[in-house]
């Protein structure tokens, strides 16, 4: 029977990818128990995890999968195409959903009252409905509705932090957020008013045919912003730092690995599928625009993290300089350097995730995110300490971890360009997040925890797990780089020569 | 200098910047929530008048019509109405969340309380 | 009460219009303007009048907002379920052609179907913003 099952289901994997999570959402309004709703959530993240590597694996031998959504043929119906750039943020896209899931139960307990946490996960399971939307699919209107699906359960997930200040917080991503993806669809509809289509390979086709044409270096231009606001790109990032901050800890650790890296993917489908590498970088110079952003991205995003006392705060600064890197890597269009933004993004969601997650561990068991709380917690809570050190070494780029492997490309890229100064610029910004990762981790190992403190226990077994899981694979896939850095480097060469 | 038949774009881009100007000008959240719409149903416009066929009717099957105006803008725009419905819902749902919290919806009052709260 | 003496009457015979011509568009829009979202909303708008007149404590009886709460997944579970029935008969996701005999029943079966999944929701979905909003401040909510 199970055979029968997935003979019937094994073609329409890629729409049981968006339709699975849309279903367990609605399961979860109906069971409402809290634990039900958990069960179902874990039961469907996990499910779409298996999905996402099959899908993986299918791309991998036999290329890429072209789906037809309602049975209409493609240019005329929604495709849902999965080449290797899709399959790679698929993963880990919904590899962090599910990964989170594990240590929500026990951190929402301290953030969300009890009674609302079905609808939490109800939520949870719509973002990510919107996220697996907006990466498996071909048509570019399509990605405009997955993108506001992710961004409204994004912003009501980040309004259930504890203290008020999440409230203005969700307002303030809201108005940019919606702004970001206006101009978005703004720049769709300069496209199809150009060429007829809203197939993402059959607009790519036909813009090369149309030729250089005002409309579609304006629709680049909306596009281009539209993005950069919801990939928080400086200086378009200034609701991030206040989101990440007041957003509950595993709000944070799932959106700081998943929302901004989507919309990276959504910025290089459209720049390197749709407009293509002669449109975009010889003729309109994209490169020259995004290029200075990414740098000042870089040393603005360490350089603030450096002087912050809240640590959730750090590291969101350290995100903006992370985003920094991912889209030096797309400005350089060359292979190595598209490489390395491409596996940047992999990378950037083990580290951070990880990250935020310890500080979930830490909010839980002391109460605040505040430098002051880390005192003395090197011996107070090893386990989770260690792991912060090791996430700490990940961003600096240490080798043997994965950062030091992103770095590596997008050096080996800005040579290839020609620009050693950017090499030399991106090794300094390197070096500034030394800076910041030492606070932490004096005051951990070298701070005497302060006198009145109430007892401070290891981090529960539920939030540590998945911690180590993800910093685990940040020195595991820092060591083994086949899998990150072969499907991006295939994907890198696949969209710099224009096929797909 | 002026293209009169495109007179469509110019009311597009007076609500987009209307709609925009609002959302930046207002500290009134709440002025803030209707500049976004102004701002959304611009873009709706755009699309809308983008898909009128010279000497069209509605998108609507007729007998003895034979040129139609392009039915998919109008469709895609059924969704991008409903979207941003739904962000209104979601921004009026935190704006009554906020009033509760803070007491205001003016957002440099919203900005000293926070200070305030921040230096102590 | 009294003092809505002509608004009460008034809306007593015009409610249960509303929510016809509500209906009336959610099975139109195959052959003009309309469809699920258009007459869930003018649904939606019938519910809130009700609670806006008589008051929220009656409109809370007579739709109650747990049962709201599951109309609002049921209209999503049949939309889901109609494209996931649709696997299961061997077609693509939301394959409209394959659920009947032949291909444009199908098409008929299944935008009906879908089609009233979205009026469910939409109209469960602004009654309970109503009710949200309106109920803040009265009973520890």
């Amino acid at each position: 029977m199970i055979h029968a099952l997935w003979a019937m289901i094994s073609d329409d994997l890629p729409a049981l990818q968006i339709a699975m999570p849309l279903l367990a959402a609605t399961l979860c309004i109906i069971v409402r128990r809290r634990w039900a709703a958990w069960a179902v959530a874990m039961f469907v993240a996990w499910g779409a995890v298996a999905n996402a590597a099959v899908i993986l694996h299918r791309v991998l031998t036999t290329g890429t999968i072209s789906y037809a959504e309602g049975g209409w043929p493609v240019p005329w119906g929604i495709e849902l195409r999965i080449d290797l750039l899709n399959a790679l943020v698929l993963l880990v896209v919904t590899g962090v959903c599910a990964i989170v899931l594990l240590a929500a139960p026990r951190s929402l307990a301290a953030e969300v009252p009890e009674e609302k946490h079905y609808l939490f996960y109800t939520v949870y399971l719509l973002c990510m409905t919107g996220l697996a939307g907006m990466t498996v699919t071909g048509d570019a209107f399509n990605i405009f509705v997955f993108l506001e699906i992710s961004s409204l359960s994004a912003y009501a997930l980040i309004s259930q932090g504890s203290t008020r200040r999440a409230l203005t917080s969700a307002f303030q991503y809201l108005v940019m957020g919606t702004i970001g993806g206006t101009f978005i669809l703004l720049g769709i509809g300069m496209l199809y008013m150009t060429t007829g289509t809203l197939n993402i390979v059959d607009l790519g086709n036909r813009l090369a045919e149309v030729g250089p044409n005002r409309t579609v270096l304006v629709a680049l231009a909306f596009i281009t912003v539209g993005a950069g606001i919801k990939l928080a790109l400086f200086p378009l990032h200034i609701w991030l730092p206040n989101a990440y901050t007041y957003a509950p800890a595993v709000v944070t650790a799932f959106i700081a690995a998943t929302a901004t890296k989507v919309a990276y993917y959504v910025l290089v489908r459209f720049v390197y599928s749709i407009f293509r590498v002669d449109l975009a970088f010889e003729v309109h110079r994209l490169d020259a625009v995004l290029l200075p952003i990414a740098i000042a991205a870089m040393f603005a995003g360490s350089l603030v993290a450096i002087y912050q006392d809240d640590i959730k705060r750090m590291l969101a600064y350290s995100s903006v300089a992370q985003i920094g890197y991912m889209v030096l890597g797309l400005s350089l269009a060359n292979e190595h350097g598209l490489t390395g933004g491409l596996v940047h993004v992999f990378n950037h969601a083990l580290m951070k995730c990880g990250l935020f997650l310890v500080l979930a561990a830490v909010l839980l068991r002391t109460g605040s995110t505040r430098i002051e709380a880390f005192a003395g917690l090197g011996r107070r809570m090893p386990l989770t300490f260690a792991a912060f050190v090791v996430g700490g070494l990940s961003l600096i780029g240490v080798p043997l971890t994965v950062g030091f492997v992103s770095k590596w490309y997008l050096v080996l890229g800005a040579l290839d360009a020609g620009l050693w100064p950017v090499a030399l610029l991106i090794l300094l910004s390197s070096l500034l997040a030394v800076v910041y990762v030492w606070r932490v981790v004096e005051v951990g190992y070298f701070t005497p925890p302060p006198a009145g403190a109430e007892a401070v226990t290891e981090a529960p077994f539920s939030v540590l797990l998945p911690m180590w899981l993800l910093i685990g694979g940040t020195v595991v896939f820092g060591v083994f780089t086949s899998l990150s850095v072969g499907v991006a480097s295939a994907a890198a060469r696949m969209l710099i020569g224009g096929a797909s | 200098m002026i293209e009169w038949g495109l007179y469509n774009y110019w009311v597009v881009i007076f609500l987009m910047m209307t709609g925009l100007y609002v959302v930046i000008s207002r500290g009134n959240l709440i002025k803030k929530i209707i500049g976004l719409n102004i701002f959304q149903v611009s873009v709706i416009m755009f699309y809308i008048s983008m898909g009128k066929v010279k000497g069209g009717t509605a998108p609507i099957l007729e007998e003895g019509v034979r040129v139609y105006s392009n039915p998919l803008p109008h469709v895609l725009m059924l969704t991008a109405i409903v979207v941003g419905v739904a962000t209104s819902a979601v921004a009026l749902a935190l704006v009554v969340r906020i009033k509760e919290a803070y007491g205001t919806i003016e957002e440099d009052e919203i900005r000293v309380i926070e200070g305030e709260e921040e230096s102590t | 009460m009294t003092s809505h003496v002509i608004l009460r009457v008034l809306l007593k015979l015009l409610i249960p219009l509303i929510m016809l011509f509500a209906l009336y568009v959610q099975f139109h829009g195959d052959f003009g303007p309309g469809g699920g979202f258009q007459a869930g909303v003018i649904f939606g708008a019938g519910m809130i009048l009700y609670a806006l007149i008589f008051g929220l404590d009656r409109a809370r009886e007579v739709f109650p907002p747990r049962l709201l709460e599951v109309l609002v997944a049921t209209g999503v579970l049949i939309y889901g379920g109609v494209g996931v029935a649709a696997i299961f008969f061997n077609g693509n996701f939301l394959e409209y052609s394959v659920l009947s005999h032949d291909p444009v029943h199908g098409q008929h079966l299944g935008i009906m179907l879908v089609e009233l999944g979205v009026g469910l929701t939409v109209a469960s979905v602004m009654t309970t913003i109503f009710f949200q909003f309106a109920g803040r401040g009265r009973t520890d909510d």
